[in-house]
């Protein structure tokens, strides 16, 4: 069977939720191979865990030359696998650091690119929701070896063990791979919340709020489902929340299972970041309010009162 | 310090984008252009270190003939120039191309800092300035939301999911701008006035070196294979708060197994 390959991605070593996403689609393609690119001692650590999820091969390269610059390591090592091995297709995380490893590495084996796919057939043809989800795609890479983004949250993944080989990467990083050194790494805000791209439940304030502090009840809202917080244009706008938490068509575009939108009316602008959840909750006092057409349950009101009382029924129930 | 700017011309962030039936590229003609939202802190960004630090800032645009309205635009915030590369040759092409046209259009130009938008509201991609940096051999300076030049070091705090990280490298370089780096400047009418007398370049494919058989439609390095319009999701359930909103909630979030 023809070689997947799949660039494992990853914090500090733990690999996120759709590095086992994109095993389980690879399987579905053909036979799944990781590449891990990371510090020293890193990889020994999560072998087992990539098997697990029917990974034949683990291609490993680390070093602290690849974690303390910019990307293009990266995609150095993942080109010399696709030269070495030449697989069939290249899936990887369609997360921002990682889109640009995928963009670099289309560069650099003359391949073609499709960012943000949510799913992929055994054709390599590629599902993409463009416009935030108004209009479907379906696209194939007609050059080289077609790298496939594969957004979080479009595959379940689903475990099927499968004993790894582990094969070192040998690569010699050029100046210009190493050209932009991190040198600090600074850590902001937030007390344990999911990331809010990969998170299995957002929930979102608006303008509705009426003020900053407010975000207090969305926040607190957010804790009793675990979920991650996000926030409109508007609300970003207004300085009531930080900018990398917007959703929408200039933020970023999530796709969990429930999304609950408070006190956003649902402008373009914030649909086209949300529109494809699988389940939509709104609040909101306007019952004119466009979010409600997107909404599998609406509730017209006043969210200064609703919001807390389910926080309150949601802790009653959970208990 | 010379900088070149890449800005791109978008259907209106505000209108239903459609792709066109007839080549299932973006339907551009039917919809009215703007400049794309996040380039306008790019050229805010590229200003304020020319304000700083001296030297031109060029605008570099690649687009059809109306994509112009979007070059006046930027040099009337206070641009110096502009380059507009503009060919029937270029239309269809895909971000892998883009990539290799802009490359050639910017080796016509002296710079010592590329500055581009995060994203372009059209496309969603994200990876123009990977792209090019990988290109043109440049350090790749990308999702800055604080960009400080120091001498001869760049220094730009890169936006990650919990934080920043603090990146540096040499010039030149490409860098990458996060909307909210700055809050972008309106045109004042002197500067829509002087706009019209500034210099603007035109480039066909030939001009920039740009082989014909590497850009376009015909030659894309992916292509769509069909596509449809997402169908309305099924009317929901709404009710009216009376007292008992929050409880009806919990019972939906509980039916689907959410708590």
């Amino acid at each position: 069977m023809a070689e997947i390959l799949v660039l494992v991605e990853h914090a500090d070593g733990t690999p996120k939720k759709v590095t086992f996403e994109m095993l389980t689609k690879a399987r579905q393609l053909g036979e799944p191979s990781a590449v891990f690119v990371g510090a020293p001692g890193q990889a020994a650590a999560i072998t087992d865990k990539l098997g697990e999820y029917g990974a034949q091969k683990v291609y490993v390269a680390e070093g602290n030359e690849f974690t303390g610059h910019l990307v293009a390591p990266i995609a150095a090592v993942l080109a010399k696998v696709v030269a070495d091995s030449s697989p069939a297709a290249v899936l990887i995380a369609s997360s921002p650091g990682a889109k640009e490893v995928a963009a670099r590495v289309a560069v650099k084996t003359g391949s073609g690119i499709l960012p943000d796919a949510v799913d992929v057939d055994e054709n390599l043809v590629a599902t993409q929701n463009a416009f935030g989800g108004a209009t479907v795609v379906r696209s194939s890479v007609t050059t080289g070896t077609p790298i496939i983004c594969l957004r979080p949250n479009s595959t379940p993944p689903e475990a099927a063990a499968a004993t790894p080989t582990v094969i070192p990467v040998e690569v010699t990083l050029t100046d210009a791979d190493k050209a932009a050194r991190i040198v600090e790494r600074v850590v902001e805000e937030k007390g344990g919340r999911p990331e809010l791209s990969d998170a299995s439940i957002v929930v979102s304030g608006g303008r509705g709020l009426g003020a900053g502090e407010k975000f207090s009840i969305v926040e607190a809202l957010a804790d009793t489902l675990g979920a991650a917080v996000g926030a409109s244009r508007a609300a970003t706008d207004a300085g009531w929340y930080p900018h990398q938490n917007q959703v929408g068509q200039t933020g970023k575009t999530v796709s969990p299972q429930l999304y609950i939108a408070l006190g956003i009316s649902g402008a373009i602008q914030h649909r086209a970041g949300m529109q494809t959840s699988k389940t939509i909750v709104v609040v909101n006092k306007d019952p004119e309010a466009p979010i409600f057409a997107l909404a599998d349950f609406g509730v017209v009101g006043d969210l200064h009162t609703v919001v807390p009382a389910l926080t309150e029924e949601i802790t009653k129930r959970k208990a | 310090m010379n900088i070149v700017v890449c800005v791109k011309q978008v259907p209106d962030t505000w209108a239903e984008k459609k792709l066109d039936p007839a080549d299932k590229t973006l339907d551009r003609a039917s919809v009215d252009g703007v400049m794309n939202e996040i380039d306008e802190y790019a050229v805010e960004e590229a200003l304020r270190l020319k304000e700083a630090h001296g030297g031109e800032v060029t605008i570099l645009t690649m687009g059809p003939a109306k994509a112009v309205e979007t070059i006046r635009k930027a040099l009337s915030m206070g641009a110096d120039k502009a380059v507009h590369l503009s060919d029937d040759a270029l239309h269809g092409s895909c971000a892998v191309q883009t990539s290799y046209a802009l490359a050639q259009a910017l080796g016509t130009i002296e710079y010592d800092l590329v500055i581009t938008g995060s994203e372009a509201t059209d496309s969603r991609n994200a990876i123009m300035s990977a792209l090019l940096a990988e290109r043109l051999g440049l350090p790749q300076m990308s999702l800055a939301r604080k960009v400080e030049v120091d001498g001869s070091t760049l220094r730009v705090h890169r936006q990650t999911d919990n934080g920043y990280d603090v990146v540096e490298s040499a010039l030149p370089a490409v860098v990458s701008v996060v909307e909210k780096i700055n809050e972008p400047r309106y045109p004042s009418f002197k500067g829509i006035m002087a706009a019209k007398s500034k210099p603007l370049t035109t480039l066909t494919i030939a001009d920039a070196g740009i082989e014909a058989d590497r850009v376009g439609l015909a030659n894309a390095t992916s292509k769509v294979e069909e596509f449809s319009t997402r169908p309305p999701r099924s009317a929901g359930t709404i009710v009216k708060d009376e007292g008992d909103g929050a409880q009806k909630i919990a019972e939906f979030l509980q039916q689907q197994k959410f708590i």
